[in-house]
């Protein structure tokens, strides 16, 4: 365990920047006009989408081959999740907003998409003035600016629209993708792997430190469209880089698909951060609607690397997604931190694998799982350690808080040793908000929204103080949100 | 300010308090004396406006209007405050952050607009100065592994950043050692001024020595069965209470 904010040094700086956190709101809906393909997925949806991409042959036959292998399988049903399977011939695998033609300055970006991103709090302009954040922003699958490229490119860094990459950079893409997660990986993979529209692509060159915090914007905007991206991401030797990825989408009557594939590749001795804030729409009061997200995540360490995968969950209806590490290299290390928040009638199944396959590796898990109203949330999680995998090391932590007693919260920890000088470590929580803490702050003043919020940001701190700070005042607003109406 | 009036209340079906009367005037300190058992608890408990008590009859009134309909968080902002005999543990909750968040809901409910940091940052130095207080604690989960004394501390620490119109200190002396009990005393005794109210909920006469009550109430069985000065304490701690019974 890294020693908590107890000890550390709690300046007037650190006093004066907590005091000053500010809120901001959420909930709207943009129009923008699509280029939307007819619903349905055959051979020729999958020729088309790649013809609509100009991509090179051998990407049309990868995809080919995965649809192929797509058709051959079957949607697992081992979470504990239950959901209505969506219609994938009922799905339009491609829509893209118009106009669509390159964007040379953020004039030429619809202003109404302008206006949602500053809803969302995160203008392009201002996050280019003031945070220095580069972004690379997916609105329904096509990316339509991308900024900071010039200083990124001076690095060597290449941040861009995974389908420009495709056509730029196939030497790179063609040798890593699929090299994680494999088409054959599962039902999602696969259909993934056949259809993507887009996504992102980063390589960060030897010895390279990314200078600041790449940061991706996934929209969902289309109703009846399934959101597919691609995200590639390599960390050469000794490079390091944070990755950061939020999404939200305006409320929908209607299931919205989305299976995203996510690679990770950090070289001998790189290090890669990611981040993710997840909101999309999470279905109404009564269950209806709301986005399936059945997301494969994974990164391979090479050599004394590290990949940390940090996420905040509390969006989406259904949400299926496992962010792993395969620790390759010997002395690698994984992390994965992560708040799943799951209301009304959300079921969140998410966890992590940590692969212990070279020798000295470390893993560390820190989970926690909040469920209100009807709502289930289960922790699955899978620690194994490999016959070669000498002095590996494993810690652990689950902690679940439960409000209300109509909704569940469940852990599935799997430990596999083929090692004995394995350590591993598991602690495991379940608490429940008391009439007391409630009161306590009643009487103080705050309301039992605000409260419930409160203490649920107390309980979620080891993960929040994960996320790179302006993201954290995000997440944070974001769990108050998810739990809005969440007390009677 | 407060009128409590032929106030009975209780849980689950019990009654507890049988028919209270009180009342209390800006400036002055009333403290409230009683065995254990005798309703101490309850009556502060009920002032605040914690649910789990039922209020059968009578009614209790801030500034001549009645606050039995109120929430517990609506009372708060209409300037009652409670010093916990037991201070809740948030964990991940700093100290600064808590209080920032309260100090703001207030305002909220007032129609201001938020204590700007600068401001926020000043009281926060000015008040754990009054109270002698470690500014580490400020950055500690709140009452998270603080010992007893701090816990107290902590609790005047809020009402000094509050500001209440009353403030019920539930046996705030409990847990205390003479040390702390007087930095605790002259932190409230510092905070007192002709316009806001103090009572004083204890067991032992000892905290009244540092806060000087203007008047003393001995409840027995959820009545107050004497009231008095400030000898009365004295006169309690000699004889015990069986001799009001």
């Amino acid at each position: 365990m890294e020693p908590e904010i107890s000890d550390m040094k709690y300046t007037e700086d650190d006093l004066k920047k907590e005091l000053e956190t500010k809120e901001y709101e959420y909930g709207f809906y943009t129009d923008i006009e699509s280029d939307t393909f007819p619903k349905g997925l055959d051979e020729n949806i999958v020729r088309a989408i790649s013809k609509k991409k100009d991509e090179p042959q051998w990407m049309t036959e990868w995809r080919l081959e995965a649809f192929r292998i797509w058709q051959k399988m079957e949607e697992p049903d081992w979470a504990n999740v239950n959901y209505e399977k969506p219609d994938f011939q009922g799905i339009s695998y491609y829509s893209a907003p118009k106009p669509k033609k390159e964007l040379e300055s953020l004039d030429e970006v619809d202003p109404e998409l302008l206006k949602t991103f500053e809803k969302l709090g995160i203008s392009i302009d201002e996050q280019k003035r003031l945070s220095g954040v580069a972004m690379d922003i997916v609105v329904d699958s096509v990316s339509v600016a991308t900024t900071f490229k010039k200083t990124l490119a001076e690095k060597g860094i290449i941040f861009c629209p995974i389908s420009e990459a495709i056509q730029d950079h196939p030497d790179l893409v063609r040798r890593y993708i699929g090299s994680i997660v494999p088409k054959t990986d599962n039902f999602y993979a696969a259909l993934n792997s056949a259809v993507f529209t887009d996504g992102s692509f980063c390589y960060i060159p030897k010895g390279i430190k990314c200078p600041m915090e790449l940061s991706t914007y996934f929209r969902i905007n289309e109703g009846g469209t399934g959101q597919f991206e691609r995200t590639l991401l390599i960390a050469d030797k000794g490079s390091y880089v944070s990755y950061l990825e939020g999404c939200t989408a305006p409320a929908r009557d209607e299931n919205q698909l989305h299976a995203a594939v996510v690679e990770l590749i950090a070289l001998d001795d790189a290090e890669i951060k990611y981040s993710t804030v997840q909101n999309w729409y999470p279905g109404d009061a009564e269950g209806k609607g709301g986005v399936y997200n059945f997301v494969t995540k994974r990164g391979i360490c090479h050599e004394n690397s590290k990949i940390s995968w940090t996420q905040v969950e509390t969006g989406s209806a259904v949400t299926w997604k496992y962010p792993s590490c395969i620790l390759k290299g010997n002395n690698s290390v994984g992390e994965f931190y992560s708040i799943a928040v799951t209301n009304n009638f959300q079921q969140a199944d998410t966890g992590t694998k940590m692969i212990h396959l070279g020798k000295n590796t470390k893993s560390t898990i820190i989970s926690k799982g909040i469920s209100a109203g009807n709502s289930q949330n289960s922790y699955r999680g899978l620690v194994q350690i490999n016959s070669r995998a000498e002095n590996a090391r494993n810690f652990s932590q689950c902690d679940s808080l439960l409000m209300g007693n109509k909704c569940g919260a469940h852990t599935f920890p799997y430990i596999e040793t083929k090692n004995k000088t394995a350590q591993i470590e598991h602690e495991a929580t379940t608490s429940k908000i008391g009439e007391d803490q409630l009161f306590y702050c009643n009487q103080r003043g705050i309301d039992t929204e605000k409260a419930i919020a409160l203490i649920v940001n107390g309980f979620s701190k080891e993960v929040l103080n994960k996320l790179p700070m302006e993201f954290a005042v995000e997440a944070q607003k974001l769990l108050e949100i998810s739990l809005e109406g969440s007390v009677g | 300010m407060l009128k409590i009036k032929d106030l009975h209340a209780g849980i689950d079906d019990k009654e507890i308090l049988r028919g209270i009367d009180l009342e209390i005037k800006p400036g002055e300190v009333h403290a409230i004396m009683g065995p254990n058992g005798s309703g101490k608890s309850t009556l502060s408990s009920v002032i605040a406006g914690n649910e789990t008590y039922e209020v059968l009859e009578g009614d209790i009134l801030l500034d001549n209007q009645s606050i039995l309909e109120l929430a517990p968080d609506q009372r708060a902002h209409k300037g009652i405050f409670m010093s916990f005999q037991y201070p809740i543990e948030i964990p991940g909750v700093t100290t600064t952050n808590f209080i920032k968040t309260a100090i703001n809901a207030k305002r909220k409910a007032q129609g201001l607009e938020d204590l700007p940091a600068k401001d926020m940052l000043q009281m926060i130095r000015e008040k754990s100065e009054l109270l002698e207080m470690d500014r580490k604690f400020l950055s500690r989960s709140l009452n998270e592994g603080f010992s007893g004394g701090e816990k107290k501390r902590n609790e005047i620490f809020q009402m000094a950043m509050l500001e209440p119109k009353l403030a019920i200190l539930d046996e705030t002396d409990s847990g205390l050692d003479i040390d702390a009990l007087k930095i605790v005393a002259n932190g409230v005794n510092k905070l007192k001024t002709k316009d806001n109210a103090v009572i004083v909920i204890t067991h032992y006469q000892r905290l009244l020595d540092y806060i000087v009550p203007d008047f003393v109430h001995v409840l027995h069985d959820g009545k107050i069965v004497k009231s008095g000065g400030k000898e009365l304490a004295h006169e309690l701690e000699d004889k015990g209470y069986d001799w009001l019974k």
